[in-house]
Formats: structure tokens, sequence, C-alpha cells
């Protein structure tokens, strides 16, 4: 199988002035096919976004990561490789991501500019890439605090375009959107890929929208994939109590009245992960290993992993039990 | 201002009407220093006429202890602070945000040095490393500016420095270094317009207190020299006259307007230079 | 006995610079004790506006009208002293971001003690007492501990808690909670839900919350009023408004969310985005953005009508008959 992004054992440690190295990735695992949506979910604090960055190399990491069979290297002071211009990011804060001072045509242009295209070319293309992803013909001759979030965002989106990515790369990119935007914005990412024949990689903390739009889906807890696996069947039957977890935590507008289940505890820091599955102090189903040994992350049946050992490698999932452990 | 800005930004900010008075003044001093030898009823050194005379119909603005009109003598004394503060300026600038680029760029040791040698000069009063350059080098105005660019480029090079270091990390930074922009293409083009504006911001209120320091100077006699008609030096006279308020009140006063003159136009030019403040002027 | 808080006809102008707006345009509703009354609606709805209005924490230059009948005293009538009093003592206030509603620099105690020691007059080992008890409702692990302790120690959800405990302290009748959840994750959402859910059982206590989110509406609400354009569209208890809604806006709202199934692939959202301040087009605001809008709706003024016990809407063509 030929991945179009491939990342192996990625760790990213930050190192902060008098106090220990902070492992925000601690040997994750992704791949992407042409073509796909990957759903990233975990809670805030899990490495999602750090590993998004490392991805796409704006976060210098230990471990493999392959984009197009081609390592990707971290971005230092030079210039990219332009091989790399495949894959690109949309960040989370459409009013951080634009240049405030640059006109949103100069902006998605550079793309062009930079593959080689001459100026004005670059900037007939941009507006034609602007009214692409829904903008008025004149938004190139405006700046980005004139657009509304959503429309930033769709900027946004257009300048990555530019670049031509057979990947990209969105972290969060709907969450600082309002609920109209929002679903507008994800639909023009999705018909993106489609169209496109594109791999992304979503990055988000809604569950509900991960589940509607990716082909699969992987669950961060603290710094590592905990379980990846096609969207439909990892929300119909979770391998991993911690996906269950938040799935069950998502309310529903079903006018039922039914309180969402309470995960109890908090995301531990990450500066001191629990020894053992890193799940098991909140985890309801817990067995005494759990505390001593670390389940790596293995293929099951069906196009899916998972790193508990509840679940026995090769084997179809196993539903997890629905009565929680009495309390040792 | 930048060129690109000049369409949007530029039009409404002078509605404001202190921004209008300030720029009106700086226009009308820039004007009298080119014209002086028109506008000027005598030379600046021409002893015509007697001694500490009062303000009259012939000498609008009296005359001083050599019989010099004061009037003509501030007219002249245009030539000498307005180009030498404009000049200063742009030297502390340019040396500044060049410090300021290569030390928030390249970070690390280079910055720590640059920076240090910056906290170094920051701390060093102005008037006194002038004083210690006018004790070496000879009171001179060329040296007196000379000794201010020493002390002034410090401000600039943090102000830039800060601004690069907050841009660096900025998304769209990131955004652009991922489509391949180098990192020299990112400083020009995505970080140029960044620290264009609170650059010139500086520059504009920096014209003024230039103007004051170089004064300054020349009050302590640290500048211009006896005869030159500088504002300072004026000043200076007018202290040793005092009864003869005329000699000193003048020069004052033009020392006022300038400095006034662009304290106003550089508090405008920074909200004007900001896309999302300059839309709240505009109303 | 009438119900705890009665707002009839309640309309708040904002000032700006091309003069006043109304941001909220004739809202009446009423929340008795021990209950949940959800007001839901996108940013620009007036929601936000609604709150501040009950809690006199508009903007100087704003005006109002109507009432807002709270224990029988008119909220919109009070002097700012009076309103001062009731403010943290009868009506409590959670906001969004527990980061800026509570002090970054002073200790929790402080922050849970100062009302209680000057709305209720608690001597300081009185006021410390109850407030262990207070984290101890909120399920704050080891209160004694947390007292001593600053905001920036706690995660988000746990300073959530915190503020709800501090927004407690003073036994109020009402609680206003705006956006509780939205800068939290799920799990944590969920846990700040049942606490609110256990809040108004165990103490009677009447909470507003305000969300744009219809999944926490659904989980906690026991009458929901969406809001649109600074008015009610539609009105009524939670189970009859999320299933059988009869405003085209609450059904285009529900159909935006992620099917519960999942698989559907696209997102429906509704065309067009909600007015911004001073931009609320004439006749029924939604109009523009209704694709059952017919002329009527561009000049008439939908007032709310009965479509079932407790359920109104404001939108008298009836487009989705049938669904009732």
């Amino acid at each position: 199988m030929t991945a179009l992004l491939e990342a192996t054992g990625v760790s990213v440690d930050y190192h902060r002035r008098g106090a220990p190295a902070l492992r925000a990735v601690d040997g994750a695992d992704l791949s992407l096919a042409r073509g796909e949506i990957l759903g990233l979910v975990g809670e805030s604090g899990c490495g999602k976004s750090t590993l998004g960055r490392a991805v796409v190399g704006l976060q210098p990491a230990a471990g493999e990561i392959r984009f197009d069979g081609r390592p990707v290297v971290p971005l230092g002071r030079r210039r990219r490789d332009p091989g790399m211009r495949g894959l690109q990011m949309v960040f989370q804060d459409p009013y951080a991501s634009l240049n405030p001072r640059r006109y949103v045509g100069d902006q998605v242009g550079d793309g062009y500019l930079l593959g080689g295209t001459s100026r004005p070319e670059a900037l007939r293309k941009a507006g034609e890439l602007l009214e692409r992803v829904g903008l008025p013909a004149d938004a190139a001759r405006r700046y980005p605090h004139e657009f509304s979030g959503g429309q930033r965002q769709r900027i946004a989106i257009a300048r990555t375009l530019a670049a031509e990515p057979s990947c990209i790369v969105a972290d969060e990119p709907i969450s600082a959107l309002d609920a109209s935007a929002q679903a507008s914005v994800a639909n023009l990412l999705v018909d993106l890929v489609r169209e496109l024949d594109m791999g992304l990689v979503f990055i988000s903390h809604d569950l509900s929208v991960v589940r509607q739009i990716a082909d699969r889906t992987a669950v961060m807890y603290l710094g590592r994939v905990v379980e990846v696996g096609p969207t439909r069947e990892l929300w119909s039957s979770p391998a991993h109590p911690y996906t269950r977890a938040l799935i069950s935590a998502v309310p529903r507008a079903d006018g039922a009245g039914v309180l969402p289940v309470e995960l109890p505890g908090d995301v531990p820091d990450p500066a001191r992960p629990p020894g053992g599955c890193r799940f098991h102090p909140r985890c309801p189903l817990a067995l005494p290993e759990c505390s001593r040994d670390d389940p790596p992350l293995v293929a099951l049946r069906g196009g899916r992993s998972v790193a508990c050992v509840l679940q026995t490698p090769g084997e179809p999932v196993r539903p997890l039990a629905t009565r929680r452990k009495d309390a040792t | 201002m930048t060129r690109k800005d000049s369409p949007r930004a530029a039009r409404s900010p002078w509605r404001q009407p202190l921004a209008l008075v300030g720029a009106a003044f700086i226009v009308l001093w820039v004007l009298v220093a080119l014209l002086a030898p028109l506008l000027a009823p005598q030379g600046p050194l021409d002893q015509l006429s007697p001694k500490l005379l009062e303000p009259s119909a012939q000498h609008l603005f009296g005359t001083d202890e050599l019989g010099r009109d004061v009037l003509s003598r501030v007219i002249y004394g245009s030539r000498v602070s307005l180009p030498l503060a404009f000049l200063l300026v742009a030297f502390a600038a340019v040396l500044g945000c060049a410090v300021g680029a290569v030390a928030g760029f390249f970070g690390g040791w280079v910055d720590g040095a640059l920076m240090r040698l910056a906290d170094l000069v920051f701390a060093f009063p102005g008037i006194i490393l002038a004083m210690a350059v006018a004790a070496a080098l000879g009171p001179q105005l060329r040296n007196a500016v000379l000794a201010v660019v020493v002390v002034s480029w410090p401000s600039y090079a943090r102000l830039v420095r800060g601004l690069v270091l907050s841009a660096r990390n900025a998304e769209y930074v990131a955004a652009s270094r991922l489509l391949g922009s180098s990192s020299v293409r990112t400083m020009l083009v995505d970080l140029r317009p960044n620290i264009a504006g609170p650059v010139l911001v500086m520059a504009a209120l920096d014209v003024g207190n230039a103007v004051l320091l170089l004064s300054g100077l020349s009050f302590l006699g640290l500048g211009a020299q006896p005869p030159t008609a500088e504002w300072g030096a004026m000043v200076a006279a007018g202290a040793a006259n005092f009864d003869r308020w005329w000699v000193g009140l003048f020069p004052g006063l033009c020392i006022l307007t300038v400095v006034l003159a662009f304290n106003f136009v550089g508090d405008t030019l920074r909200d004007a230079l900001d896309p999302r403040t300059a839309r709240a002027i505009r109303g | 006995m009438g119900a705890l808080l009665e707002v009839e006809d309640l309309t708040v102008w904002l000032a700006t610079r091309r003069g006043p707006r109304m941001a909220v345009d004739g809202l009446s509703f009423q929340v008795d004790s021990g209950e949940i009354f959800g007001i839901a609606g996108e940013s620009g709805s007036g929601k936000t506006m609604t709150a501040m209005a009950l809690l006199g924490l508009l903007p100087h230059a704003a005006r109002t009208s109507g009432r807002a009948m709270f224990e029988g005293r008119d909220l919109l009538a009070m002097r700012p002293r009076q309103l001062r009093d009731v403010r943290g003592r009868r009506i409590a206030m959670v906001s969004q971001d527990p980061s800026t509603s509570l002090h970054p620099m002073l200790s929790i105690e402080t922050q849970l003690t100062e009302h209680m020691r000057h709305h209720l007059g608690l001597s300081r080992s009185a006021a410390r007492g109850r407030a262990v008890e207070l984290l101890d409702t909120v399920r704050i692990p080891d209160p004694e501990r947390a007292l001593g302790a600053h905001p920036a120690q706690f995660s988000g959800g746990m300073r959530q808690r915190i503020a709800i405990a501090v927004a407690l302290a003073c036994e109020p009748r009402l609680l206003l909670a705006d956006e509780p959840t939205t800068a939290l994750d799920v799990t944590v959402q969920a846990g700040i839900l049942r606490l609110l859910h256990r809040l108004r059982a165990e103490r009677d206590l009447a909470v507003v919350v305000i969300t744009h989110d219809l999944g926490v509406m659904s989980a906690v609400a026991d009458r929901i009023c969406v809001m649109y354009g600074g008015r009610t569209a539609e009105v009524g208890p939670r189970e009859r408004v999320l299933t059988r809604p009869r405003h085209p806006y609450t059904r285009g709202l529900l159909d935006a969310l992620p099917h519960p199934e999942g698989g559907a692939a696209t997102l429906r959202p509704i065309p067009g985005s909600p007015p911004s301040l001073g931009e609320v087009p004439a006749g029924c605001p939604f109009h523009p953005r209704c694709g059952y809008a017919v002329p009527d709706c561009r000049t008439g003024r939908p007032a709310p009508v009965l479509v079932g016990p407790g359920h109104a809407a404001a939108c008298p063509p009836d487009p989705l008959e049938g669904d009732a």
C-alpha cells in the first residue's frame, strides 16, 4: 500500500526552561491515502494539534514522517523543499493565519508566485481561487479584517489551494467559526477533497462533525494514538474504552433529555504521564495489569487498530463490557 | 506611509483636527526652511540695528544682544534644526531596524549580543554622551548629531526585534513558509508591512524629540556654536538676557511648535497605519 | 404563585456609530423555580444581550424597555445600587470562559468567601466552612487544599466548576449561564451539564442556559426559546421544539447538525448568514434565508402563536404542517 502521508513513531518534546521536557506527542502513528479524510480527535492537550504541525514540518519531531514517499524535513531557516509544496496546512484561527496588512489577493497569489508563475498571472488565478471557495470577485483587493470568520477561513483554504496540494492538514479549521459557517466550511473542505483527489487530516474536538465527514477516525489520548479505524465501525463498536467514553459524552439534539455520560477525572499532566496504559486511571474497565503494561497500537481485523489489552491482535473487535468494573 | 496603504488609509485621518494642525505646521516649517532667504528681512548674522530692540513694525520679533533681527535668525534657524533632525532620525532608524531585524531573525547568541549592546547604549544618557563626544572631538553640531544617533538607534532595534519575533511565530508566516517562501522573502513580504508602520510612527515622533535634543545640546553649548542661528543657542542667549523676553521666547516657540506638530502627526499615523483602527477613524 | 422570572416585551437598543440599533426586540418568557430554561441562537441573535439586560450589565449607552419581574421586582427599573445587591446574591452568572470570570491573582478562598462575607455577613471561619461545602458540591477533589490554590492551578473544566461554586456562594435563586460549556471538551462538558442538572434538583434553582449548541439544550433544558434577529422564533417544551419544530429556522438549525448516525457525508447549513446588529430585515427577520417564505413574510411581523401545549412559534404560514 502506498500512503500519501505516513507518520511512524512520531514524538515531540517541548523543552521548557526550569522544567522537565514535556512530551506532547509520544510515538504516534498515522497514515493517509489520496482522496481520504482522516479525522483526528481527542481532548484538548492530547497532542493532536502538535502532531498535525509535526507532520507538515512546522514542528521538529523524532520518528519518521513521509509525504509522497519523501521524508518531511522540519522547516528551518532554509527554504522549504519545493517537493513538499503539496503538503499544506489550514490553521484554527483565521484571524491569526492571514496577514492583516496584506491584500487578500496577494496572500492567495503567493502560492502561485512561489511556484514560478508570473505576478499578473498569479493574481488572476488567485481571483479564480477566491471565487472557487465562494467569495465575491472583489475580495482580492480587500484586507482580511473586512471579512467574517467563515470567509477568512475560506481565504486561508484558497491560499493553500494555490500550491496545488495533494494533502491538507486542517487544525480545528471550523471551531473558531459560527454554527452556520462551520457547516459550510466543512462542506467546502469535503468537496475539495473529492474534487481534487486530495488527502485531508481533519483535526477537531467536535466529534459529531468528524463522524459526519471523515472516512477514517484516529483517536488520541495523552500524546498517543489509541485507536484508528473506519469512522462508521469505530463509532458503532468502539474498541478502546476511551473512544467509547468520548462518543458517549457527545450530547444529541434529539429532545430526549438524556444527560451525556461523564468521563471522571481530568487529562493528566503530559509532563508526568501515568505508568502503564495512560488511560488506566480514568478507565472504567481497567484491569490490574493496565497500571503496569503499556499496550502498543496493534492491528485488528477490518482495518482497525487499537492500543488496549482488551482486544486481541488480528481478531475482530471485541465489544466492550457495558457494566463498569467495581472499584478496587 | 507605504504606497499600498495610501488609497485606503490615508484619506480620512487628516480630518482629525490635531493631525491637520500638526501637518500644517510641518508644511509651514519646511516651506520656511526652503524659502528662508526670501522670507527673512535680513541675513541671520547681519548686525544692522541697535541691540535688544523691543518687537516693533520694523523688527517684528525685536533684535538680540548683538543687534541682529530675531525674526530673521528664527527663520534661518529652521535650516539648521529641521534637516539635521530628519537626517539624524533616518540614520538612527536605518541602523536600529537593521540591528533589530538581524537580532530578531537569527535569535540565539546573535540576538543576545546585539540586545545587550543595545541595553548598554540605551542606559547611557544622550546628553552625557554628547558632552563626552564634545570633549573628545570638540563642540560642533556635527558631533552632537553623531552622539544623538549613537544613543537613539536602540529604541528602533528593540521595536523591530519585538515585531520580528512576534511576527516570526505568527501563523501567517508559517503558512507562507509552507508555500515555499524563503526566510528573506518572508521578511520582506510578510514582515515589512507590519514593521514599516510602527517604525514610521516612531520616526515621526522622534523627529520632534531630535529637534528638542539638538536644541538642548546647543543650549548647553555642546552643539551649534555662535554665531550660527540655531534655536537652542538662541534660547541660551535669551536666558542670558532674561529681562528681554523676546530674545528667548520666539526661538522657544519654534521648538515647541515643531515638537508638537511631529507628535500630533505621529499619533495620527499610528492609528492610520493599523487597518483595524483606520476603519474606526473612517467611521 | 407566579414564575420566578417573568420577562415581558424586553427590548434592548445598543448605541452604534449610526445611532441606536435594536439588539433584542420584544422578547417575552418566564422561568419557574427548579426549571432549566434554554435560550438558543447563533451569534447576533440577541441571546447574550438578553442576559446582560437582566443583570444590568449592558454597555452604558444601551437603553431597555419592557419589564423583567424577578421576585416581584422589575430588574429593568432598579437603580444600579439595588441591582448590585440582587446580582450575585439572588441572581448569579456563569460565563463562557472561566479563565476570565475568575481573578487570576486571588486564591480560590478569597473569591469564594468575599461575596458571602459581603452579602451574607458571614464570619471568616463560617464563610470558609461554606466554601469547602460548595467546592464539595461542585465535585472539586480535596476542597480544603483547593481553597489555597489559584485558578491557574486547575484545568478548564475544574475552573468552570469553581466559577459555578462562586456563583452559588450566596444561594441565588436564578443562575444565568452564558455558553457555560462552549470552551470545554465534550467529556468535561458532560460533567458540567450533569452538575447543572443536579443543582437545580437539589436547590430548586432556576437556570437560564444560553447556548448555540442544540445538543446541550437537549441534554439539560426543560423548555427552549429559539431566538433569531433579536426575536423569539419558537419557544416550547424541549421535546416538542427539538422533535416537532414549527419554525423553519429551528428546523434549519436541526438540519444543519451532523446527522446522529453519521454518514450523510455533507452537512446542510442554512443558506446565508444571520443578520448583524442593525441590519435585521423588515417583516419576519428570517425571511431572506427561509425556504418557505411567502410574500407576506416580507411585510408582516409574525407574533408567536400557540401551536401546541406551551409551544409557540412566530411563523403563521405553518409551512411544516403535518409534523405537529
